[in-house]
């Protein structure tokens, strides 16, 4: 059924850290050179091995859940996905326990299970065909805190972009949760830099841009913030960030936004297919 | 090698700690995130708070907690950032508190000649609830909600590190 395949994949999300980033936190580890450095690496390892293996989660931040749903029109199971994404919330809350994360703006009341206004987060696009794609990145807030958006000039192009990254991550210090993942979304505007931010958080520790200029500034990025000497929690060391992922948009000419997600090293994500028979599909 | 602590600590224990010791702690720690801290303050002016602070440990903490067998299981728990903290900072350790469990760092300011800053890693929340044996108490469940309750803990073993010392030493930002 549609809700336990969803559940499911939140477990997943929030209990086993996919192998790309677990392999690049061990990479990270052997090159570390300091026992503090060490000391941090090795008790994320362990928390990776322990909610893995007692499936639980692996960060008690279990995030705001964001579903990120590619919709063929031809579905039939477009409607009702949206009820059964706000159910599947409630249930793994309960059942995997998530930690109920849904407050009100105005009296700070928590909801008690992760639902609430907007939230969970679905972006939605459709396309076409009849089969339905979906991610969810269950988000913490500790790195959430130092995401930004900057309205750069044009002039300040590319050039801009890094200074902007490299201030902020070094502003940010230890409280994002080193080694960090950075999701940066170039152009379309103020809202759609920092969607495509986002979404650019799907994608595997490794993965480039498919296109080659844009994969050139990502991996040069990266060798900059990794020689901030941040390192593991703020505590200095070679590794402050374990990728840089960039998307872009075209833009207006007179704009060149930039959206800056930050994600803790627990960069945790799911996926789900929902065939146009009824199968689905559940990984990481 | 690891220092030994155990809750409530004396003012021997923290000053002789320095920025990058180990320490193992046991005892009772108290979670308090930015909800907690402005109640503990609150109250404390009016004198009406219902736990003694003298000598605690504060863990800046929002745990994933599970419901049965007539109590609550912490199943994960790891530090959250504590610089949204800074601003209660100097009046939560003039009630006497003698250490600070969380991540990212603080002022380093007020901590000087009293008190110690304890690091565990982010996101490490599956491991920390390994040390963490029982929940004593909760406090101000229904009003806060779950991350932003009172939880009173029992720890054994923490493993922790001297992140900012009470020399004003720290291990951020050099």
């Amino acid at each position: 059924m549609l809700v336990d395949a969803i559940v499911e994949a939140i477990r997943l999300a929030v209990t086993r850290i996919p192998d790309d980033v677990v392999s690049a936190l061990r990479k990270a580890y052997e090159r570390e050179e300091s026992g503090v450095a060490r000391f941090n690496l090795e008790n994320i390892l362990k928390a990776v091995e322990i909610g893995r293996d007692g499936s639980i989660p692996v960060c008690q931040d279990t995030g705001t859940l964001t579903f990120f749903v590619r919709a063929g029109v031809e579905s039939p199971y477009l409607r009702g996905l949206e009820g059964a994404i706000v159910e599947a919330t409630r249930r793994a809350t309960r059942e995997v326990p998530l930690r109920p994360n849904a407050v009100d703006v105005l009296n700070g009341k928590n909801s008690g299970d992760n639902t609430g206004l907007f939230v969970p987060v679905v972006h939605w696009e459709l396309v076409e065909g009849s089969e339905i794609e979906m991610a969810v990145l269950p988000k913490g807030g500790g790195s959430e805190n130092c995401s930004a958006l900057a309205m750069l000039t044009p002039g300040e192009g590319w050039e801009g972009v890094k200074r902007f990254v490299l201030e902020r991550v070094r502003e940010c210090g230890g409280k994002p949760c080193p080694p960090v993942i950075l999701g940066i979304g170039v152009g379309g505007g103020a809202d759609l830099s920092l969607s495509l931010a986002k979404r650019a958080l799907l994608r595997r520790v490794g993965e480039r841009n498919s296109d080659g200029r844009i994969a050139e500034i990502e991996a040069e990025l990266l060798e900059e913030v990794n020689s901030l000497g941040i390192g593991p929690m703020g505590m200095g060391g070679k590794t402050t960030a374990l990728d840089v992922k960039i998307e872009v948009a075209h833009r207006h000419p007179a704009s060149f936004p930039v959206g800056l997600i930050v994600q803790c090293w627990a960069n945790r994500r799911a996926f789900l297919r929902i065939k146009p028979d009824g199968g689905i599909e559940v990984w990481q | 090698m690891a220092v030994r602590l155990r809750t409530p600590l004396g003012e021997e224990d923290v000053l002789n700690l320095r920025a990058g010791d180990v320490v193992h702690l046991s005892g009772t720690v108290y979670t308090a995130r930015d909800s907690a801290h402005r109640r503990i303050l609150e109250l404390a002016a009016r004198r009406e708070l219902p736990f003694d602070l003298d000598g605690a440990v504060i863990y800046h903490c929002g745990p994933v907690i599970r419901k049965g067998g007539g109590g609550y299981e912490v199943v994960s728990a790891g530090p959250t950032t504590s610089a949204r903290m800074n601003r209660y900072l100097e009046g939560i350790l003039s009630l006497g508190v003698r250490g600070i469990i969380g991540k990212g760092g603080m002022n380093p300011g007020p901590f000087k000649g009293r008190t110690v800053y304890f690091a565990f890693t982010g996101g490490a929340g599956s491991l920390a609830a390994k040390s963490i044996k029982n929940v004593r108490e909760v406090l101000w469940l229904d009003e806060l909600g779950t991350p932003e309750a009172v939880w009173v803990l029992e720890v054994e073993d923490f493993p922790l590190l001297v992140a900012i010392d009470a020399n004003g030493s720290s291990l951020y930002g050099r």
